[in-house]
């Protein structure tokens, strides 16, 4: 342990540590800008200085660490000089038009300048009139509200190992940008939004399909249909000052209803299909042994990340569409036949707390009804927006119950959103698929959290089975990579299962989150989702009644001609240099 | 060998290549052969002769004339005047007398006043032959180090001659081989920092133009005593001349078993690869080279860790300049004591400088740590050219400090200058006369600045360019003697709050500039 004074307050704290975090320790927060906590600090503002005696000049308190005896300040009068000073210079080159910003009451250069009680730029303001980046469907980038604090750069490296964006040019003249300048649409971006989320200020966010959605739901020949991702139940509430980790399921689907959707239904109910449909593909290759280990399918940043990266492992992939997708697909079909609306009249939204999902959404093998599935697809901050400007308070929402015939969930459904959720739902079933019995102890623990890539070996009536989990692209990545050593060594690897999320912490970590993301709060949301299966009647998808009423009239069973038509997909190989699909 | 009667030395270096040295050299033989002198004259390529702006240089042994600005046409009159009958043509010779010739002061004997540690070979024994620089003891130090001493030994006597780093930051050589040779790891590098990005100076490139094995051989020397067996030279881009030479000297050792497997018959494994630069300032700084040799942008990375215990892919890594290099096969060779002799009780040794600017006579010089900068620009450079007044002199190159006459008398080494504000740097000093304006003087470092800042922190992307906003005001008399304040303001702020060297010393200049010509700034303003 290490002894020092912060502010002549003692404190101890072991080797290694920051003097932000010993700081923290005596309750003050020294005010930084370019720091994230989940994020190795990169120096770059200068903001979190603080004097330490006898060392000439001013340090960096959150890549300095304590050292014993340091007797740190936090606010002399030379720190809180030098720090209005440097805040004055990024606002002198920043787009300040802060009540047309999209990050406007979340920015964090905008609390700090009130923090620090900025209210005149004593330099010479110099914007940088560069173009805004639309080349993305699912992100917008805007160089000019861009400070450069590196977050965006080091989480799409470090973190998700897609290296999509890099610091370009030199001096004032830096710029965060793609390979060749060409764009995010245009590059090896997996349009996870890791980025928008970790982004300080407005320069990274989502293309809004807001005002597209408006249209929809105040035409009225249009019946617009909406569904909500899992982990969106989990996150909603923080959209309206809810502390992290509140399940808001009720309130959602009373929201959505005032906003106007004519049927508001669940991803979740999909969720349970896409287990079916999974478990089933799983079960036969179990059984034929032919393309182990199964690799699954729901998140869309990890497909793009697959294709681009790992096209090899194709014939590994579940075949099976994500939740979203395949919610899409029936809205159009079963949906419009069942309740006898014309398919062409159905306006398909989902709300996702993923940024990709826009992305998938506008793939041109995703038109399996005939038109294009899931029309538009909306962040958790963007409807928290719309749910806003329609002056309806979720808090004060009563709990209200999802329409039928694709509102019913399970369990197994509503931990799609958490890391190894979905391994878990298809080991429930995958047991009962194979024995015909259910599994005793549901709780599959050693594939829940946050820590880095999980595995778990779960006994099938004797047969033994190794299910790993990653959830980033950087996990993603090693995994992969240790497979294709293992099959290209000895023809088969240690694994029958692998569960891939994009994001660190599943979907409740996803980009389409509210502003602010850290893993404490990706943790709480996850822990909500664990708590509602707990809740349920029903733990287990082939338990979902509104699925075995799918299966008996519409699709016959699971992996059927129909099912496939409607519910499984396939996968494009993509360049490692632009993302563009490669045509052999 | 031939016996022969007189060598003529051509010196091919960057700047006569480009005035021609080439084509010279070429009708040198020819003519020469022509006069059938062939058997008689030798004619020898060597590094820079201490000369710049002088066009091609030849200096014909053993009289010791030196003929500057000599052109193809001029060959046949030269060799027949001088080499065939015996009398110098007085037409080209470099100015005359002794004083304003650094070559020549050392020549006429007063070895004490020039003393040649670094530059010992350069101008004298031709770069491209490994012969010629065994033949000066070349690589007999690293042969007595793998014969009779253990590394610690080598670290110890580099210790003990006070040997501090030459690429401005005049940290102790043998402390940080020391450092990493503890370093815990198995693997561990040596880098050469050949990255001389600092404006007016050009000692590196001409050190590896004429001397480039007494770098191999410092390397080699720091390799043993650190426990490294790979070297890397980063070099700067353009300096063609320089990468051509160093290649060849290191294919040449490599050839004659002084760089590969178990070195004259030691243990000791030790290779050498040579590294491009792009062009960016900001690869001088350690860290930003060691992310540019990776592979990476050149960033600057935060420190602690120190290359030492966490340099090139995360090994310890000695980074050491040129200069810095070039100095150990002499420490080596001749002892700690001997290198004691020269310079001050606290910075042994000498300095390599490169003097531009309004002098006389600019060039290379090496000069002992302490001499005064009066010494340097009078006996050195010839003086002022033109016979004008000296108002300042930039030393230490753009990152350095401007230096106003009541300086001229200050002795100059690296703890002294500390004390004035002010630092030896790279070595470069630009010296200025009664008509240089010193506002367009900083402005112009300023440029740089902006120019070559990496972006990566705020103080000095932003505060470069709001500097020079400020500086541009002022330089057209529009500004306010606030906006000079302002420049004060700034530079205190990147000092205090830039990530790394670049940013932090632009104080220097700035503060350094308003010390001593501050009149100069209120004029603008008045």
């Amino acid at each position: 342990m290490i002894k020092a004074t912060v502010n002549n307050i003692d404190v101890e704290v072991p080797e290694g540590t920051s003097i932000l975090w010993a700081a923290k320790k005596a309750n003050i927060n020294i005010p930084t800008l370019c720091f994230h906590p989940d994020l190795k600090p990169g120096g770059q503002c200068g903001v979190c200085l603080v004097e330490i005696e006898g060392i000439p000049g001013l340090k960096r308190s959150c890549m300095t660490p304590v050292g014993e005896g340091f007797k740190i300040h936090t606010h002399t009068p030379k720190i809180m000089s030098a720090r209005k000073q440097l805040v004055e210079m990024i606002l002198a080159n920043h787009d300040s038009d802060c009540l047309t910003c999209i990050k406007n009451n979340s920015c964090e250069l905008q609390s700090l300048a009130a923090t620090l009680g900025i209210n005149t730029v004593e330099y010479a303001k110099f914007e940088k009139k560069l173009p805004i980046d639309l080349s993305s469907v699912s992100i917008v980038r805007d160089p000019n509200k861009c400070i450069l604090c590196g977050r965006c750069i080091q989480v799409c490296s470090n973190v998700q190992s897609v290296n999509a964006l890099a610091v370009n040019h030199r001096g004032c003249n830096t710029v965060i940008g793609t390979a060749f300048s060409a764009g995010l649409g245009n590059s090896v971006c997996i349009n996870c939004g890791q980025c928008v989320v970790h982004c300080p200020v407005g320069a990274l966010y989502e293309n809004s399909q807001v005002e597209a959605v408006w249209e929809a739901l105040h035409d009225p020949d249009k019946f617009v249909v909406v569904q909500e991702a899992p982990a969106v139940r989990a996150m909603l509430g923080e959209e309206f000052g809810m502390p992290p980790g509140s399940l808001v399921t009720g309130k959602m689907y009373a929201a959505l209803r005032r906003l106007g959707f004519d049927a508001v239904m669940d991803t979740n109910f999909s969720a349970d299909l896409t287990i079916l449909e999974e478990g089933t593909e799983f079960v036969s290759r179990l059984t034929s042994g032919k393309n182990l280990p199964l690799i699954t399918s729901c998140s869309p940043g990890w497909i793009k990340f697959m294709e681009t990266f790992f096209h090899d492992m194709i014939p590994h992939m579940s075949t099976a569409k994500s939740p979203q997708q395949m919610f899409g697909a029936l809205a159009k079909t079963y949906y419009a036949q069942v309740k006898d609306i014309p398919p062409e009249k159905i306006v398909s939204v989902s709300v996702m707390p993923c940024t990709a999902k826009k992305f998938e959404c506008l793939r041109p093998e995703m038109k399996a009804s005939g038109y294009q599935d899931v029309d538009y697809v909306l962040t958790t901050r963007e409807i928290g927006r719309m749910i806003r400007e329609a002056g309806i308070d979720l808090k004060e929402m009563p709990e209200e119950q999802a329409d039928d015939i694709m509102g019913e969930y399970t369990g197994a459904g509503t931990i799609f959103g958490a890391t190894g959720g979905v391994m878990e739902a298809a080991i429930r079933s995958a047991y009962f698929l194979v024995t015909g019995r259910e599994l005793e102890n549901l709780d599959v623990k050693p594939v829940r959290g946050l820590k880095g890539t999980k595995e778990a070996e779960v006994d099938i009536e004797g047969t033994k089975i190794k299910v790993a989990v990653a959830h980033s692209g950087g996990q993603a990545r090693a995994l992969l990579e240790k497979v294709r050593q293992q099959m290209a060594t000895e023809g088969k690897c240690e694994y029958q299962f692998i569960e891939v999320m994009a994001c660190p912490g599943g979907c409740v970590g996803g980009g389409g989150q509210s502003w602010g993301s850290n893993m404490a709060k990706r943790a709480r949301r996850g822990e909500a989702l664990y708590a509602e299966d707990k809740s349920l009647t029903h733990r287990k998808s082939h338990e979902n009644l509104s699925v075995k009423t799918l299966y008996e009239n519409f699709l016959g069973k699971p992996n059927s001609e129909k099912a496939h038509k409607l519910l499984h997909t396939h996968f494009m190989k993509r360049s490692s240099v632009d993302g563009k699909v490669i045509n052999e | 060998m031939n016996l022969v009667r007189n060598h003529v030395l051509i010196s091919i270096d960057a700047g006569t290549v480009m005035a021609g040295a080439r084509a010279v050299e070429k009708t040198l033989v020819e003519e020469i052969a022509k006069q059938g002198l062939a058997d008689e004259i030798a004619v020898l390529e060597t590094g820079s002769v201490g000369t710049i702006g002088q066009g091609v240089v030849i200096v014909v042994y053993p009289e010791g004339v030196y003929y500057a600005n000599v052109t193809p046409q001029d060959v046949p009159q030269l060799v027949e005047e001088h080499l065939l009958k015996g009398r110098p043509l007085k037409r080209l010779m470099l100015a005359e007398t002794p004083k304003q010739s650094v070559i020549k002061k050392e020549r006429a004997g007063l070895l004490k006043e020039q003393p040649r540690i670094v530059l010992r070979n350069c101008g004298v024994i031709d770069p491209e032959k490994i012969d010629e620089y065994i033949g000066e003891g070349g690589y007999l130090a690293i042969g007595n180090a793998l014969a009779s001493m253990k590394p610690e030994g080598v670290i110890d006597e580099i210790k003990k001659s006070g040997l501090a780093g030459r690429g401005g930051a005049s940290f102790s050589t043998g402390m940080k081989w020391d450092f990493a040779r503890r370093a815990p790891g198995d693997i561990k590098y040596i880098i050469c920092n050949a990255d001389e990005g600092e404006p007016g100076t050009f000692k590196d490139r001409l050190i590896l133009e004429g001397d480039p094995h007494k770098l191999i051989e410092g390397m080699l020397l720091a390799g043993y005593a650190v426990g490294a067996s790979k070297g890397f030279v980063y070099i700067r881009g353009e300096y063609a001349l320089s990468i051509e030479r160093i290649e060849r000297a290191i294919a040449q050792a490599r050839d004659y078993g002084l760089l590969g497997i178990n070195i004259l018959d030691s243990t000791f494994t030790f290779d050498i690869f040579v590294m491009k630069g792009a062009g960016a300032y900001i690869c001088g700084e350690e860290t930003a080279l060691i992310e540019s040799l990776e592979g990476k942008r050149g960033h600057p990375r935060n420190k602690p860790p120190y290359p030492v215990t966490e340099g090139l892919w995360g090994k310890p890594t000695v980074v050491n300049n040129v200069e810095t290099l070039a100095n150990v096969p002499e420490i080596m060779k001749n002892g700690a004591d001997w290198f004691r002799g020269y310079g001050t009780e606290k910075c042994p040794g000498t300095k390599v400088y490169t003097i531009i600017g309004n002098v006389a006579t600019p060039g290379l010089i090496e000069a002992e740590m302490g001499t005064t900068l009066r010494d340097i620009i009078y006996e050195y450079a010839g003086g002022i050219k033109e016979g004008k007044k000296f108002k300042g002199a930039l030393v230490g190159g753009a990152a350095g400090a401007f230096l106003g006459p009541d300086m001229l008398d200050v002795q100059m080494d690296f703890v002294n200058l500390k004390e004035y504000t002010a630092v030896l740097g790279s070595g470069a000093i630009l010296v200025m006369d009664e008509s240089a304006d010193m506002v367009e003087m900083l402005q112009n470092v300023l440029y740089f600045f902006k120019h070559e800042s990496c972006g990566h922190c705020v103080p000095c992307r932003l505060g470069t360019t709001q500097l020079v906003k400020l500086i541009d005001r002022i330089a057209v008399s529009k500004g306010s003697q606030e906006d000079v304040s302002k420049l004060l303001k700034i530079s205190d702020v990147m000092r205090d709050a830039s990530f790394c060297p670049l940013g932090q010393s632009l104080y220097l200049p700035i503060s350094s500039s308003l010390k001593y010509f501050r009149d100069e700034f209120d004029a603008h303003i008045r």
